[in-house]
């Protein structure tokens, strides 16, 4: 069984639908790149299997143990007002809110739990510091060590790299990497091919046609070879 | 010396220790949720619900009712709730809503009052409605009380639920995703902002309980950056403000609440400009 199996799924506002039939599955240990052009959808996606909102057909099953609260998530642009005033250790700890139930308090363990995440992520020197004073690569690390606080199971990432310098891009999908190496399911989205190519174990394209696969089905796909041609000429980093 | 000694002849009568012991523990509650307030839409909620508040306020005049929160308070909180409701649902345009519910209210309540009302003088009456002239001076032990136990909760709720209302506040689609009922807390924070705001028209009228609501608050973000901070200095200042302004306003004989929001303005200033300095010298 798989944490989560996607089944014929059609996702839209209001009725009105914006993407039909889609089926996937993620296993535990997976890295799932979900690509696709802006507006494709792949947003929207990602709020439906978080149930913010519904389904318009179809089914989202989980399982293997993993609960539907235990899906951590770093938002694609943070919704925050700019002029919130927060610190990072704040912040960091409202990650374990969902464990707290009724309780109003968080407990030594979560405490606990948000320092360590904090020092995963390289930012316990900054625990103090106001969020909105952060540049943009530390303001995801926050966010991720909250997703940490959400989950030890599955992170989903909302283009976690979109608005950082070359540099921060490649410091966070190594950061991302080796979250995934220690046994935490990712599911990222990116507009990055040539990123979801060389990190990701599985691939969900969203275009006119959908694409499901691993990576090197992907690679051995026609749609697979037509987008990489394609990026090839920008970037080539593809081998 | 003079002043001194007015103030204490003063502090022998029960109303003016009632009114003390109101106002503190009314800025204390409308400064609490000042930053959700200001950083979510909740803001207009709040303007809409104290001109509610006033429609509710003219109806318990002309029913004279002896305690007039029975009516007020549940007219209030429903109306944050529906208010609530409609500001979730994309189609209708909540803040058009909001504007619709909040002036029809004002303008039905001035013309319930001044149909139905037998007093001799309506425009004060009106006037101190909306801007709270005396009414803190002429409060019954029974709603000091009321308003006394009001508070209380209001501040044990709030401490009880504050990692959650700055979860919500925060980031409302990732509290819901992980698990956090952030429905169920909206609907909480709306329901408090009513209380809240049934509690501070007895200190300011309703015109003016966005300022004790919303003053404190922005003042404490010129100068802290953690949510912690900025609560708490917020509410130490709302609490000062409204003693400065209680005795200035019994000294000087002026209206009290626009006494109170006139020293949450300056406090607001100061703060403003320190904020600047402070800013200045880091860079
Ligand atoms: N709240 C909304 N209401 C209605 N339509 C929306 C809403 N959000 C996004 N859309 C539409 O849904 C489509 C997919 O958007 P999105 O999932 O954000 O794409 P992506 O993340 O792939 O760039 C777009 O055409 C967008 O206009
Ligand atoms: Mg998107």
């Amino acid at each position: 069984m798989a944490y989560i199996t996607v089944s014929d799924l059609s996702l839209g506002y209001d009725a009105h639908s914006i993407l039909e039939g889609l089926n996937f599955t993620v296993k535990a240990g997976d890295y799932l790149c979900i690509v696709g052009e802006n507006g494709s959808g792949k947003t929207t996606l990602m709020k439906t299997l978080l149930h913010l909102q519904e389904p318009l057909g179809g089914q989202i099953l989980i399982g293997d143990g993993l609960k539907t609260n235990e899906i951590g998530y770093l938002p694609q642009q943070t919704l925050v007002q700019k002029d919130f005033p927060a610190s990072v250790r704040e912040i960091v700890l409202s990650g374990c809110q969902g464990r707290c139930g009724f309780r109003p308090f968080y407990s030594k363990e979560e405490k606990q739990l948000a320092e360590e995440n904090m020092s995963r992520m390289g930012i316990s020197h900054l625990a103090n510091r106001c969020y909105r004073e952060l540049s943009g690569g530390q303001q995801q690390r926050v966010l991720l060590a909250r997703a940490l606080c959400a989950t030890r199971k599955v992170l989903l990432l909302d283009e976690p790299v979109s608005g950082l310098d070359p540099r921060v891009t490649i410091e966070m999908y190594e950061l991302i990497k080796d979250l995934n190496k220690d046994g935490i399911t990712i599911i990222m989205i990116s507009h990055d091919i040539a990123a979801a190519v060389r990190y990701a174990s599985h691939i969900l394209h969203i275009s006119t046609k959908i694409f499901f696969g691993t990576k090197d089905e992907y690679l051995k796909s026609d749609i697979g070879k037509f987008f990489l041609m394609q990026q090839e000429g920008g970037d080539g980093i593809v081998r | 010396m003079a002043l001194f000694d007015k103030l204490v002849l003063y502090l022998q009568y029960p109303f003016v220790r009632y009114a003390l012991i109101v106002g503190v523990l009314i800025a204390l509650c409308s400064s609490l949720l000042g930053v959700t307030l200001v950083l979510k839409r909740f803001s207009f909620i709040g303007d809409g619900l104290s001109h509610v508040a006033f429609g509710a306020m003219a109806i318990a005049a002309v029913l004279n009712l002896t305690n007039d929160m029975v009516l007020i308070l549940p007219i209030t909180v429903i109306s944050a709730v529906l208010l609530l409701r409609t500001g979730q649902n994309a189609k209708i345009k909540g803040d058009a809503a909001i504007a619709m519910i909040s002036v029809g209210a004002l303008a039905f309540g001035y013309l319930v009052m001044n149909v139905f009302s037998t007093s001799s003088n309506l425009s004060g009456d009106v006037c101190s409605t909306l801007f709270g002239s005396t009414s803190i001076l002429t409060l019954s032990p029974g709603e000091v009380a009321l308003c006394a136990i009001l508070s209380v909760i209001v501040i044990i709720i709030f401490i009880l639920f504050y990692n959650k209302i700055f979860a919500v506040t925060f980031d409302e689609n990732f509290a819901k995703a992980t698990g956090t009922k952030a429905n169920a807390y909206n609907l909480l924070i709306a329901i408090i902002i009513a209380v809240i705001i049934v509690l501070a028209m007895n200190l300011v009228g309703s015109l003016l309980i966005s300022a004790l609501l919303i003053f404190p608050a922005l003042s404490a973000m010129r100068l802290f950056k953690s949510f912690k901070s900025v609560t708490i200095f917020s509410a130490l200042l709302s609490v000062l403000c409204a003693l400065s302004g209680i005795i200035i306003s019994i000294l000087a004989g002026t209206p009290v609440g626009s006494t109170i929001v006139a020293v949450d303005v300056v406090a607001f200033a100061i703060c403003h400009g320190a904020g600047i300095i402070r800013g200045g010298m880091s860079k």
